[in-house]
């Protein structure tokens, strides 16, 4: 159960201070999520070199020559940017596997957030205001980011455990509610092939989005059929690399508000997530229908 | 030998065996279920067989501890409730509650026989699904007031009458499920408190109407804590189905107590299919709760109420020993009071039971007088006779709990431990997480399996 | 008039400062500014006041309301005037799920849409809306009145008693046992009087009006699909 804050920016020149306005939106939901919190942010895509997040329990150890000892083993030219207990390494598209496979080697405890042109995921275990702290989200800017606080309802409070999860390249997801058939699925896409870090219900959703994104769906389709075959209740909010989308289940109990100006659409758990943001005395606010999908994209 | 399996020209014949899958009972309820087609509906709690307090036993004093004189050297029994954020947090003598029971479930003179006996016992009653009668506030000096999905009842001034409010979010019998009050107890003054039409089949909902889950419980707490202006404790009461997670979101929810009911706990009506087999038994829920408020440093802090299956003083200083602050009794209170009584049993005969086995109260024909609306029933039931038999029981229960304290060296039941205790099988070992009697063994803890 | 600002005073004290004010006060007249949102403001009230709320509000904004008429001069939250037992309570904005969820009395006016579970559970409150509402709106009504001038969503009335529902514009589907019903004059003389309550300029001859079919009162198992 949790708290979901999400901003897609119209106007370009919000665009630096995208962290800074998605770090206010994510702090007043802290009594919704008060366990962990996580951020994904989509950045510029000026250099055309994809972007891998990775996180380390041990970032002393671990990254400290990382960028060295990657180039070392693969030839490859790896830029490093160190955020607290996690890393951004851009590398170009053609060597991105071969960078995959020799942090598999060389740093086996090092976890990916995400991979993607332009996207980067930050969560951590602890209050919204210190994680949003810790990798200095107020100070990113971007053309649109998602943000999560977590309250764990069955699964353990951990960093992986923490939201958003990758679901594909410049792809995330995040959750509010419990979905009542996970465990099952968890299984059969693990038949196919689908690999999971935690017992979280969100993970699932994740791994099944992915899944048939992988199988031929957009996500728009993918988004349609889980209405279809997950059970439960959730708001999901989607992250892509040019905007964002919205479903609720059927049932629609767990709460959303939208809000869209010239500017920006905004997206909260609640209202006060939403009370901060410039012109929202005069934006359209509204709630978004159960089973239907919305998207915003550039 | 009789006619069947008598031998045939001299050869011995195979006996006649009947099927323990398909039993008497099963079979007459197939019978019954394709000659009606509606689900069996009935009252209390669950009657099947299940590992339970029976199967624990106190080791007591002897060389290596050293037990407290009888009655001479003290051994406390009071407890206060709701101390994490309640300006006034209930202080009780025993700790052993009356659990929620609804009036429309239980007549109007039953209803106050429990505030009565509550109150000589030193403890407190609470209401139920069908909101506060005047008479049960009048004779109950500590009274909860129950906040449930359907909200029948439910007004502000009842709410700042209350002593506390408990926010029902699942009851041990259904957990998952609403309440049930059929047709024949909806009489006209049920059907006024609770804004129905008379004599229909009310079901209630099973979700709260205004919010679902812990991040927007908080919140309906922080409503109710502004209402009523911080003053009385905020109890969450769960069934048994998770009690590890559900205490922890209890508490992060910002619960100031936690009632836990396990699946022997009873109701006015459910369908027999969810009291049998949805829930675990009290037993095995009591560990992961205590475990749950362990690891959040809250445990004695937020306090745990036991319910479902609770009879006697053994049963309350083990749900003590095994980390409860409290326990509450509903089933237990209303055979106290006379449910069930072999004195009515002609009556129970022509209603086609017999007493012990009286579960059809949804119907209101209770021959006892206490869980029906028919005003010549309900005459009866003598509310001052039977708030002192309560009381009497009540007593009864505490003065047993103490002499197993005292027999295991304790001045506060509060100081009984699991490590008091040994267990006399092994699935109740497993499920408390007490060992098995003359062993270190707990299966599932201690890696000797 | 007397000010409260949520910006520089806790919701304990506005609530309080407000809650205090019963039948003989002579401050009747108050506002709360800077709500950005905040949940529970003027909830348990308790006199014959008037209070606005300069600004959108979270949860439960004038929950278990009593007498006040209190003003919401923007959105509502989720289960706003919930539990309501007499009184006003009007939203100059949109109202959030659950709006009048269990309310007992009074009288509940939102002059823009209504999400989801608008009425749920309703027990005696009158609700005006002046746009349309969401699905599930009135899901086990008991009693009370649900004008809607726009559009009702999915599944109105579902498992309702007896609360009347009278819709202007579209109902997307019924629920279960919940049926479309005569327009009678008693009918007709309760609308005119709470669209005229409401401040709403529609006429009630152009509402229809649903109720419960009452054939899941008593269990039947013809019915069992429905349950």
């Amino acid at each position: 159960m949790c708290g979901i804050v999400g901003l897609f920016l119209k106007d370009k020149a919000l665009e630096p201070k995208l962290g800074s306005m998605l770090t206010d939106m994510l702090v007043t939901m802290t009594d919704r999520g008060p366990d962990s919190a996580g951020i994904a942010i989509y950045g510029s895509d000026k250099d055309s070199k994809v972007k891998l997040t990775i996180q380390s329990d041990d970032p002393d150890a671990d990254f400290s020559t990382l960028e060295k000892d990657l180039e070392n083993t693969t030839g490859a030219q790896v830029s490093m940017s160190v955020k607290d207990t996690h890393a951004v390494l851009e590398i170009s598209h053609t060597r991105i596997d071969d960078i995959k496979s020799a942090l598999g080697e060389l740093r086996p405890n090092i976890r990916t957030m995400s991979t993607g042109d332009i996207i980067e995921i930050y969560k951590e275990v602890g209050l919204p205001k210190d994680v949003a702290e810790r990798f200095d989200v107020a100070s990113m800017s971007g053309t649109h980011g998602i943000g999560h606080t977590r309250m764990a309802t069955e699964s353990a409070i951990t960093t992986m455990g923490a939201h958003p999860f990758s679901t594909g390249s410049d792809q995330c997801l995040v959750h509010n509610g419990s979905l009542s058939n996970h465990n099952s699925l968890r299984r059969k896409l693990k038949r196919e092939g689908m690999t999971f870090e935690t017992e979280n219900d969100t993970e699932v959703g994740a791994a099944y989005l992915s899944y048939k994104m992988q199988n031929g769906s957009n996500l728009g389709e993918a988004l349609e059929s889980s209405l279809e075959d997950l059970d439960g209740f959730f708001t999901f909010v989607v992250g892509t690399k040019d905007g964002f989308g919205v479903v609720r289940d059927p049932i629609a109990c767990k709460p959303a508000v939208m809000a869209e100006t010239d500017q920006y659409v905004a997206f909260g758990s609640e209202y006060r997530a939403l009370v901060n943001l410039p012109g929202i005395e005069d934006a359209k606010v509204w709630e978004p229908e159960p089973a239907t999908v919305y998207f915003w994209s550039h | 030998m009789n006619e069947i399996n008598k031998p045939k020209d001299g050869i011995p014949q195979t006996a006649p065996i009947k099927s323990a899958t398909f039993t008497d009972p099963i079979n007459a309820e197939i019978r019954r279920a394709a000659a009606t087609g509606i689900y069996d509906i009935r009252g209390g709690g669950a009657k099947r067989k299940v590992p339970h307090f029976d199967d624990l036993l106190f080791l007591g004093a002897s060389i290596s501890r050293y037990p407290l004189e009888g009655y001479r050297e003290k051994c406390e029994t009071s407890v206060t409730l709701g101390t994490r954020f309640a300006k006034n947090p209930i202080e009780l003598d025993i700790p052993i509650t009356i659990a929620g029971m609804s009036f429309g479930a239980l007549s109007g003179p039953a209803k106050e026989a429990l505030g009565r006996g509550a109150n000589a016992a030193g403890t407190s009653t609470t209401t139920g699904d069908g909101g506060m009668t005047p008479e049960e506030r009048g004779h109950s000096s500590k009274l909860v007031y129950q906040y449930l999905p359907s909200r029948y009842g439910m007004n502000p001034d009842d709410l700042r009458k209350a002593d506390a409010i408990e926010v029902v979010v699942g009851q041990g019998a259904k957990p998952g499920g609403g309440g049930m009050l059929l047709g024949q107890k909806i009489s006209d003054r049920v059907a006024e408190m609770r804004n129905l039409p008379k004599g229909i089949d009310q079901r209630s909902a099973c979700r709260h109407p205004d919010w679902t889950g812990p991040d927007d419980l908080e919140i309906k707490i922080l409503e109710l804590r502004e209402i009523t202006g911080w003053r009385v404790p905020i109890y969450i009461k769960v069934a048994g189905a998770r009690p590890y997670f559900d205490t922890t979101l209890a508490v992060k929810a910002g619960a100031d107590v936690v009632v836990l009911d396990g699946m022997q706990g009873g109701t006015a009506a459910t369908q027999d299919v969810f009291i049998e087999n949805v829930g675990q038994p009290t037993l095995a829920c009591i560990r992961p709760a205590v475990q749950a408020l362990q690891d959040m440093g809250m445990h004695r802090k937020v306090q745990l109420i036991v319910s479902g299956g609770i009879r006697t003083g053994a049963d309350v200083a083990k749900a003590m020993a095994l980390g409860a602050d409290a326990v509450a009794i509903g089933s237990a209170a209303l055979i106290a009071l006379g449910d069930n009584d072999p004195r009515w049993e002609a009556e129970y005969n022509a209603l086609g039971t017999t007493a012990g086995a009286y579960d059809d109260w949804h119907e209101g024909k209770d021959p006892a007088g206490i869980t029906t609306q028919d005003p010549e029933l309900m005459a009866r039931f003598d509310p001052i006779a039977g708030g002192r038999r309560l009381s009497n029981y009540l007593k009864v229960m505490t003065l047993e709990a103490q002499t197993i304290a005292r027999a295991c060296g304790k001045n506060h039941l509060h100081n009984l431990e699991p490590e008091d205790m040994c267990a006399l099988t092994v699935e109740a070992s497993a499920m408390s997480g007490v060992p098995l009697a003359g062993t270190n063994w707990i299966p599932g803890r201690n890696g000797d399996y | 008039m007397q000010t409260l600002d949520m910006a520089t005073t806790e919701l304990r004290e506005v609530n309080s400062t407000l809650q205090s004010q019963k039948a003989d006060t002579n401050q009747r007249v108050w506002e709360v500014i800077n709500p950005k949102g905040s949940h529970a403001i003027a909830c348990g009230l308790d006199g014959p006041i008037e209070v606005t709320v300069r600004g959108s509000t979270g949860y439960y904004c004038a929950g278990m309301n009593k007498e006040a008429t209190v003003h919401i001069d923007g959105s509502a939250g989720p289960g706003v005037a919930e539990n309501m037992m007499s009184g006003t309570v009007i939203i100059e904005g949109d109202a959030s799920q659950y709006a009048g969820a269990t309310g007992h009395g009074g009288l509940l006016v939102i002059k823009g849409n209504a999400s989801s579970r608008c009425g749920i559970s309703m027990k005696g409150i009158d609700i005006v809306v002046h746009g349309n509402i969401g699905h599930m709106s009135a899901f086990m009504a008991q009693s009370g009145n649900l004008v809607v001038l726009g559009d009702a969503g999915d599944a109105l009335g579902d498992s309702c008693y007896e609360a009347r529902f009278f819709v202007r514009g579209k109902v997307k589907s019924l629920g279960a046992d919940c049926e479309e019903k005569e327009m009678r004059s008693e009918h007709i003389e309760i609308l005119k009087d709470l669209l005229e309550r409401a401040g709403a300029d529609a006429k009630p001859e152009e509402f229809t009006r649903y109720g419960s079919a009452r054939t899941l009162y008593n269990f039947n198992i013809d019915n069992a699909g429905a349950y």
